[in-house]
C-alpha cells in the first residue's frame, strides 16, 4: 500500500493531468449544452498543456537564463540547474492553437443558436427530426 | 534560388491567404485570381520538388537555416513529394471547378472563402512536408480549423455538423499532441529523423508504447476510421459544395499519409509491427470499417451522404492495406491514397454539378439526368467505375495490390471484405445510374424540364479532366509504382520487412 502511495505521489502531475482530461472528456460526452461541451474541450486541451509544462520542471532548477553566458567566460553550465525551456515555448504555440479552436467553436455555436434558437443538443436534434428549421 | 523551392510550397499559399483577404476590400473579383495564382505556384513548386527528389534523392530543407534537430527541417522524399503534388492538383482543379458554385454559396464574402481555402491548402501541404512532430501538430490544426469553418459556412445543419466535427477533431489532435509529448520525454527530440535515430538505442517500453497508441488513436479520429467516423457523414453532407469537394478528397487521405509517415519513419516498422503486435487486430478493425462503411452507404437515400459513407469504407482499405505489413499491401495503400483522392474529387465535383442544376441530391431527384447532363454523368460513371475497381480506371490497380497484399499476408477476411465492398459499390452506383438513365426526366420535374441543362463549362472541363486523369493514372499505374511508390516504401522498410 505504501509503495502504491509512493508511486501515486511521485507522479502526481500525471494524475492531475489524467483527472483534468477525464473531466474534459466527461463534459464533452455527457453534457448536452454546446457551451459546456466547448468548456470541456478547453479543459481537455489545457490538461495536455499542463502535461508538457510539468515535464519541463526539475528539482532545484532555476529559470533558464544564463548570466554571463556569452563567450563562455562564466563557470561551467550544468543543464540540471536549469528548467527545460522548450516545452514552455511549444505550449505557447499550443495555447494559441487552443484559443483559435475556442474562437472557431464559439463562432459555430453562435451560428447554431441563430439557426435553432437553442444550444441544447437534444432540443436541436428534436428540431432536426421534426424538420422545422426556423432560420432567421 | 532553386534550393529554396520547398519553402515556396508553404510560404506562397500562406501569404496569398493574407493577400486575398486584403484584396477583398479592393475588388472581390481579385480574390479568385489571387487564389488561382497561389495554388498554381504551389503546384509548379511541388512538381519541381518531385523532379529534384527523383533525380537527386531525399531533400532536407532547413527552415531559416537552422540545422536539425534544433531547427525545423523539411524532409522531402518520394512519399511526400507525390502527396504534395496530389494536394496541389486537387486544390487547383477544385478551385477552377467551383468558381461559380463558390460565388453563389459565399456571395457576400468571397475573400473569406478563398483565404480559408488557401489556409487549408497551406496546412495540408505543411503536414505533408514537415519533418518535425510538433510542427506537424500546429499545421494539422491550421488545416483542421480552416476546414471546420469552410464546412460550417453552409446553410441549415452545416454549423451543428461542423461543431461536432470540431469536438472530435480537437480530441484527435490533442491525443496526437499528448503522444508527441511522451515521445519528446523519452527521446528529447522533436525532429522525426532524430527521433528515428534515437528510438532504437533506448528501451522501448512504457512511454514509447503509450505515445504510439495515443498518436494512432488521435490519427484514427482525424481520418474517420470506423467506429471513430461519426463526424464525417454529417460534416460532408451539409457542407457547401465548393468546400466539400476540396475537403472530402484530401483530409482523410492526408491523415493516412501521416499515419504511414509516423509509423515508417519515426517509430519504424520493427517496433510498430513486430514489437507492438497489434497489426492483425487493426486489419480486423479495417475489415469491419470496410463492411460497415459499405452497408451504411447502402442505406442512404442521398447522393452526397452515400459518397461520404463510401469514404469511410475507403479509409478502411488504406488502413487495412498498410497494416498488412507487406510490400504489396503498403504499395496498394500508398497508391490508393493517390487514386482515392482523385476519384473522390471526381464524384464530389459531379455531385456538385448535379446539385447546381437539379437543386437536390435525393436519388428521386436524379431521374433522367443522363439526357439533360450527359457529360457530367459520363464523369460520374468514370468515378463510379474507379471506386468499384473496373479496369482501366486507376481504382482497379490499387485494389489489385491491396488484394494481393491480403493474399500474401494470409488475411483472407480482408480480401473478402474488399471484394464484398466492391460488389456493394456496384449495386450502390448502378442504383444511381439506373435512376438517372432509365427513368424519364419530365415525370419528376414537370416544372423545370426545359430549363435544366448541362453544367457550365468552367465546371464541366475540370470535371472531365479529373475523370480523364482517373484513366490516365490507371494506364500509368505501373510507372507510378516503379518510380514513386516503391522507392517511397523501400526507403523505410529495407531492414524490417
Amino acid at each position: 500500500m505504501e509503495e502504491l502511495a509512493a508511486v501515486f505521489l511521485a507522479r502526481y502531475n500525471y494524475w492531475g493531468v489524467i483527472l483534468l482530461m477525464g473531466i474534459g472528456l466527461y463534459a464533452m460526452i455527457a453534457k448536452t449544452n454546446m457551451v459546456k461541451k466547448i468548456i470541456g474541450m478547453n479543459i481537455f486541451q489545457t490538461a495536455i498543456i499542463l502535461f508538457y509544462i510539468s515535464t519541463a520542471a526539475k528539482y532545484g532548477a532555476s529559470i533558464p537564463i544564463i548570466a554571463n553566458g556569452h563567450g563562455g567566460h562564466g563557470p561551467g553550465i550544468r543543464a540540471a540547474d536549469y528548467m527545460n525551456p522548450l516545452p514552455h515555448v511549444l505550449m505557447l504555440t499550443a495555447i494559441v492553437v487552443s484559443v483559435a479552436t475556442l474562437g472557431v467553436a464559439l463562432a459555430l455555436a453562435v451560428r447554431v443558436y441563430w439557426n435553432y434558437d437553442s444550444l441544447e443538443e437534444d432540443e436541436i436534434l428534436n428540431q432536426i427530426k421534426a424538420g422545422q428549421l426556423n432560420r432567421k | 534560388m532553386t534550393s529554396q523551392i520547398p519553402a515556396l510550397i508553404i510560404v506562397v499559399p500562406l501569404l496569398a491567404a493574407l493577400v486575398v483577404s486584403l484584396a477583398a476590400w479592393i475588388r472581390q473579383s481579385l480574390c479568385f485570381a489571387a487564389a488561382l495564382c497561389a495554388v498554381l505556384a504551389a503546384w509548379i513548386s511541388a512538381i519541381l520538388v518531385m523532379g529534384r527528389v527523383i533525380n537527386q534523392g531525399v531533400i532536407t530543407y532547413r527552415m531559416a537555416g537552422w540545422a536539425p534537430p534544433w531547427g525545423i527541417s523539411w524532409h522531402i522524399d518520394h512519399l511526400n513529394a507525390v502527396v504534395l503534388i496530389l494536394i496541389a492538383t486537387v486544390a487547383l482543379i477544385n478551385l477552377i471547378a467551383t468558381r461559380s458554385t463558390a460565388a453563389r454559396e459565399f456571395e457576400d464574402r468571397p475573400g473569406v472563402f478563398y483565404a480559408l481555402y488557401l489556409l487549408f491548402v497551406t496546412g495540408l501541404m505543411g503536414i505533408v512536408i514537415t519533418g518535425d512532430i510538433f510542427n506537424l501538430y500546429v499545421l494539422l490544426e491550421i488545416a483542421s480549423l480552416s476546414g471546420y469553418v469552410l464546412l460550417g459556412m453552409g446553410s441549415g445543419r452545416a454549423a451543428v455538423s461542423s461543431l461536432s466535427y470540431l469536438f472530435i477533431g480537437t480530441i484527435g489532435a490533442s491525443l496526437y499532441l499528448f503522444g508527441a509529448g511522451y515521445l519528446y520525454i523519452a527521446t528529447g527530440s522533436l525532429n522525426m529523423a532524430d527521433i528515428a535515430a534515437i528510438l532504437p538505442t533506448i528501451e522501448q517500453t512504457g512511454p514509447i508504447q503509450a505515445s504510439f497508441i495515443l498518436c494512432l488513436i488521435g490519427l484514427f479520429m482525424k481520418m474517420a476510421f470506423f467506429p471513430l467516423h461519426t463526424w464525417l457523414p454529417n460534416a460532408y453532407t451539409h457542407a457547401p459544395n465548393s468546400s466539400a469537394s476540396l475537403i472530402a478528397p484530401l483530409t482523410t487521405k492526408v491523415m493516412i499519409y501521416v499515419m504511414i509517415r509516423i509509423i515508417l519513419f519515426v517509430y519504424q516498422p520493427d517496433f510498430a509491427f513486430a514489437q507492438m503486435g497489434i497489426d492483425r487486430f487493426i486489419v480486423w478493425l479495417a475489415v469491419i470499417a470496410i463492411l460497415a462503411g459499405s452497408l451504411l452507404a447502402w442505406k442512404q437515400e442521398r447522393l452526397k451522404r452515400m459518397l461520404a459513407y463510401i469514404i469511410v469504407s475507403e479509409v478502411g482499405y488504406m488502413v487495412g492495406g498498410f497494416w498488412l505489413g507487406n510490400t504489396a499491401g503498403m504499395t496498394g495503400a500508398v497508391l490508393h491514397i493517390l487514386n482515392d483522392a482523385m476519384m473522390t474529387l471526381c464524384l464530389f465535383l459531379a455531385a456538385g454539378a448535379l446539385i447546381s442544376r437539379v437543386q437536390a441530391d435525393a436519388f428521386g431527384a436524379l431521374q433522367g439526368v443522363f439526357t439533360k447532363m450527359p457529360f457530367s454523368m459520363i464523369a460520374f460513371v468514370a468515378g463510379a467505375r474507379s471506386i468499384i475497381g473496373v479496369p482501366p480506371t486507376c481504382g482497379f490497380f490499387s485494389k489489385w495490390y491491396l488484394i494481393s497484399g491480403g493474399m500474401e499476408a494470409g488475411h483472407y477476411a480482408f480480401v473478402a471484405a474488399l471484394i464484398i465492398s466492391s460488389l456493394v459499390n456496384v449495386l450502390l452506383f448502378f442504383r444511381v445510374i439506373e435512376i438517372g438513365y432509365f427513368e424519364p426526366f419530365d415525370s419528376h420535374h414537370p416544372e423545370n424540364g426545359q430549363t435544366t441543362r448541362e453544367a457550365p463549362l468552367d465546371m464541366l472541363v475540370p470535371l472531365l479532366v479529373t475523370a480523364g486523369l482517373l484513366i490516365v493514372m490507371g494506364f500509368y499505374a505501373n510507372t507510378l509504382v516503379t518510380w514513386i511508390v516503391k522507392p517511397a516504401i523501400s526507403a523505410a522498410t529495407m531492414g524490417g520487412l
